[in-house]
């Protein structure tokens, strides 16, 4: 079998893995699959969150430790993983697969060096500079966790939509999941994608901050693609199908190098092979960046923490932040600091409670998970976020210890409380309107429920006495899971609400 | 000038034109003034699915003791035995309480053992299939996880039926607080008899959740806005749905912090169960489980008041039986 085909075989494998793995990321499927691997094994994640935080997050054999395993394997064998693995790789070379000039001319157009690939570089180094300043951002950028994101937001929920219309079922755990902003998650996937029909993997030579990253590493491997120049006749063939545009025909750029071995292939005269420890000289072993460029992409992440995080969108000034964030989340720093946007909480989340925050979380907070009780509410014995999650933004909780049966590893204890509900008692019906209801009080899901109701006799316009029953938040035992706020049957903003109101009482 | 064209060509190019005129006139002719997509659909009257009543057969049938399914065996052969219900070929609607994606032993839903035993009960009289559905406050897919009703249901030989947005139509009851109201039609539709079983409850508004609210799980629609109706609405309830057998589920009694409860404090073993086909009255038996009477439940008294049923039911020919 040609190596080629044996890389294609590999890319179809870990693609249809990585959509395994979301398939079974969600209720009731998950029990007990590392559905979240690929974010796992993502050497830029554990870099990057380990600058932030300044620990390698790991829960047993699982976590982010698995990242370290793929920059060993890049360290010995070049960029395998953008080659052979990398799913969001794999769309973009499906894509110039099916769209992209057959002509020989304009493949070896397409896949000749530019030299603004070096962009990447400075991604990666403002990105990791900024991480040093707990502002972590990788996850705008970083494939795994875009695809991820895409595939949760965009994606999935036209897929079930599609299965649900043609009488298939969904796959998703109960209805068609909705997202707010969806449309620009998909838009801006999208863009990328098609961006592969005007330069082959153009995300991957010009943006990616983990092929970066990888390219970096990948200058101390011990095997490399290595042209013979003694029998090379510079015909250039070698560049039609470079995924990585890393000038075969010339010397090798490394960093760029895929590892794809398309030139091995493409060789008419054999003159390109895969070696072990080649000469030096037949390579340039780093990227293309100059050291004046990689001072002010670092000066670039270093402003971000007096610009953003300073700015006070993302703890605002007044003190706690205006949004819910997922049951066992850390304190909205420590979150930021390690949340990387891969959405795949939201993915797991069975009532559809989660949703990738717009703007409202300040720019730090773009797509990171927020509640939106009116969409649904938290399930107070679910913890399906926080085991998807790669990085322990959301703690990994057993149902005990959110329940606060079982010790939790934060040392704190009672259930976990997300927020806080409060009445608007100029909107709701038994206060405002002397009407009954207290919906609230049915779906209050605690024991003793929290929410409790006082009976009040009350004067109507009429004259009439009445005796209402008014509602009223004990804060102590709201665990903020807004089932009330989904069921009030207020429309437009609810008559009750959560907030993050924790500790003022 | 340029040559005439035939007879046969002219004809050739009208009769073209004139069929694409008549295949769009006639396509605009059949389309306009349809129902548009969407639309609300003639409200549906639901048919009773009570059967006649023997003689010699009880009105209510109330089984004290252990275990769960043997109560409803006893009580079955009691009331006469299935086959006064169900007969061959049927197609059974079961409707437990699923409201809540919470484990059994909580008693916020009905006891799966109870389920059990009924869907088998069911199958065994020759039943075509046996559907469990409910439209519950939770992720329905949750609620008949966590509950093991769904997987109760599975095992008797029945089928779980979870609720769609196409299964919704609006209902007939006029001059009720429901007319038009959405309602869980399909299963209904499909049934040729209808069961409910509900558990014992406390709540706060309507004081208990017990049979009658039951059905409160057939609607749809934004019916979180009945409770400010709520008496109103369990009694409209009572006469919306006549069932063929109804099945106060007394196993555990949710006594407090109801209808969601959540701690074993809240729960206690009831080790009771009653059939009958009167909601209103198994709902007044029901009510001194909760150490209610009919006087503390304002939508029984309603219920009575509109004829849906009778509320003594010491005056009616019920009977004991012991497990």
């Amino acid at each position: 079998m040609r190596i080629a085909n044996v890389r294609v075989v590999s890319q179809v494998f870990f693609l249809l893995l990585f959509f395994a793995c979301l398939y079974m990321a969600t209720a009731p499927r998950i029990s007990g699959f590392p559905t979240s691997i690929f974010l796992e094994a993502d050497p830029l994640v554990a870099v990057a969150v380990t600058m932030a935080t300044g620990q390698l997050y790991h829960i047993g054999a699982t976590g982010l430790a698995l990242g370290v395993i793929l920059l060993v394997a890049t360290m010995i064998l070049g960029r395998i993983f953008c080659g052979w693995i990398c799913p969001m790789g794999t769309l973009q070379h499906f894509v110039h697969w099916l769209g992209f000039s057959r002509t020989a001319k304009a493949r070896l157009e397409g896949n000749a060096y530019r030299k603004w690939y070096w962009l990447k570089y400075v991604i990666l180094i403002g990105f990791l500079v900024a991480a040093a300043f707990q502002i972590l951002q990788i996850g705008l950028l970083d494939p795994i966790a875009l695809i991820s994101r895409s595939f949760t937001d965009a994606i999935f929920p036209v897929i079930d939509h599609g299965l649900r219309l043609l009488g298939l079922g969904g796959i998703a755990p109960s209805q068609t999941p909705v997202y707010a902003g969806a449309w620009f998650i998909g838009i801006v996937f999208a863009a990328f994608l098609l961006m592969s029909l005007v330069i082959p993997r153009f995300f991957c030579r010009a943006l990616c901050p983990l092929g970066a990253l990888m390219g970096v590493f990948s200058r101390f491997a011990v095997w490399r693609i290595h042209r013979d120049p003694g029998t090379c006749t510079g015909c250039n063939l070698c560049l039609k199908g470079c995924e990585g545009a890393s000038d075969p025909h010339a010397t090798l750029r490394l960093s760029e190098c895929m590892v794809c071995m398309n030139c091995v292939e493409d060789c008419p005269h054999g003159s390109i092979s895969f070696k072990f420890l080649p000469p030096q000289e037949s390579a340039k072993p780093w990227p293309d960046l100059s050291g004046r460029r990689a001072v002010l992409a670092g000066l670039g992440g270093a402003i971000l923490f007096p610009s953003v995080r300073r700015a006070g969108a993302t703890v605002p000034l007044s003190g706690t932040p205006g949004w819910i964030r997922p049951p066992g989340s850390h304190p909205e720093a420590d979150f930021l600091a390690r949340c990387i946007k891969c959405d795949a909480c939201i993915h797991s989340c069975p009532t559809n409670v989660l949703q990738p925050a717009g703007l409202e979380a300040g720019f730090e907070g773009l797509w990171t998970p927020i509640l939106d009780m009116r969409v649904g509410y938290c399930d107070i014995t679910c913890t399906l976020c926080g085991y998807v999650c790669p990085t322990g933004a959301i703690q990994r909780l057993t149902p005990d210890q959110r329940a606060g049966e079982a010790e939790r590893p934060d040392g704190t204890d009672g259930p976990v409380q997300i927020g806080t509900a409060s009445y608007d008692r100029g909107r709701c019906l038994p206060w405002a309107m002397d009407t009954p209801c207290v919906v609230c009080e049915e779906v209050c899901p605690t024991s003793p429920k929290a929410i409790w109701n006082k009976k009040e006799t009350v004067v109507g316009r009429d004259g009439q006495e009445r005796v209402m029953q008014r509602p009223y938040v004990d804060p102590k035992l709201c665990v903020g899971c807004g089932i009330c706020e989904h069921e009030c049957p207020i429309r437009g903003p609810a008559a009750i609400r959560v907030g993050s109101y924790i500790g003022t009482v | 000038m340029s040559e005439p064209v035939s007879r046969r060509e002219a004809l050739k190019r009208l009769g073209a034109t004139g069929a694409a005129v008549a295949a769009v006139s006639g396509t605009a002719l059949w389309l306009h003034g349809r129902r548009p997509r969407g639309a609300a659909p003639e409200p549906y009257a639901l048919p009773s699915w009570a059967v006649a009543k023997p003689a010699s057969a009880p009105d209510l049938v109330v089984a004290r003791g252990s275990p769960a399914a043997s109560l409803v065996t006893a009580a079955l052969e009691e009331m006469g035995g299935i086959q006064r219900f169900v007969q061959p070929g049927d197609v059974v609607l079961i409707k437990p309480n699923a409201a809540f994606d919470r484990p059994a032993w909580q008693g916020s839903t009905t006891n799966p053992d109870v389920l059990r035993a009924m869907v088998a009960a069911c199958m065994d009289a020759g039943a075509r299939e046996v559907l469990v559905t409910d439209n519950p406050i939770h992720v329905p897919e949750g609620c008949f996880r966590k509950t093991g009703l769904g997987k109760a249901a599975e095992d008797g030989g029945g089928s779980v039926w979870l609720p769609r947005k196409a299964d919704f139509g609006p209902v007939a009851l006029p001059d009720t607080v429901l007319d038009g109201w959405e309602v869980f039609l399909e299963p209904l539709k499909r049934a040729t008899k209808v069961i409910g079983i509900a558990p014992v409850k406390d709540h706060n508004l309507s004081r208990a959740s017990m049979t009658l609210k039951n059905w409160y799980g057939l609607l749809g629609g934004p019916r979180n806005r009945l409770h400010q109706k709520l008496d109103e609405t369990i009694a409209t309830l009572a006469g919306m749905v006549k069932p063929t057998l109804s099945v106060l589920d007394g196993t555990r009694i949710l006594i407090r912090n109801g209808p969601t409860g959540g701690s074993p404090d809240d729960v206690i073993d009831g080790n009771v169960l009653a059939m009958g086909t009167d909601g209103v009255a198994l709902d007044a038996f029901g009510a001194t489980l909760l150490e209610l009477g009919v006087a503390d439940l304002t939508y029984l008294q309603m219920a009575e008041q509109w004829g849906h049923g009778a509320s003594d039911w010491m005056a009616l020919d019920t009977r004991e039986v012991t497990v």
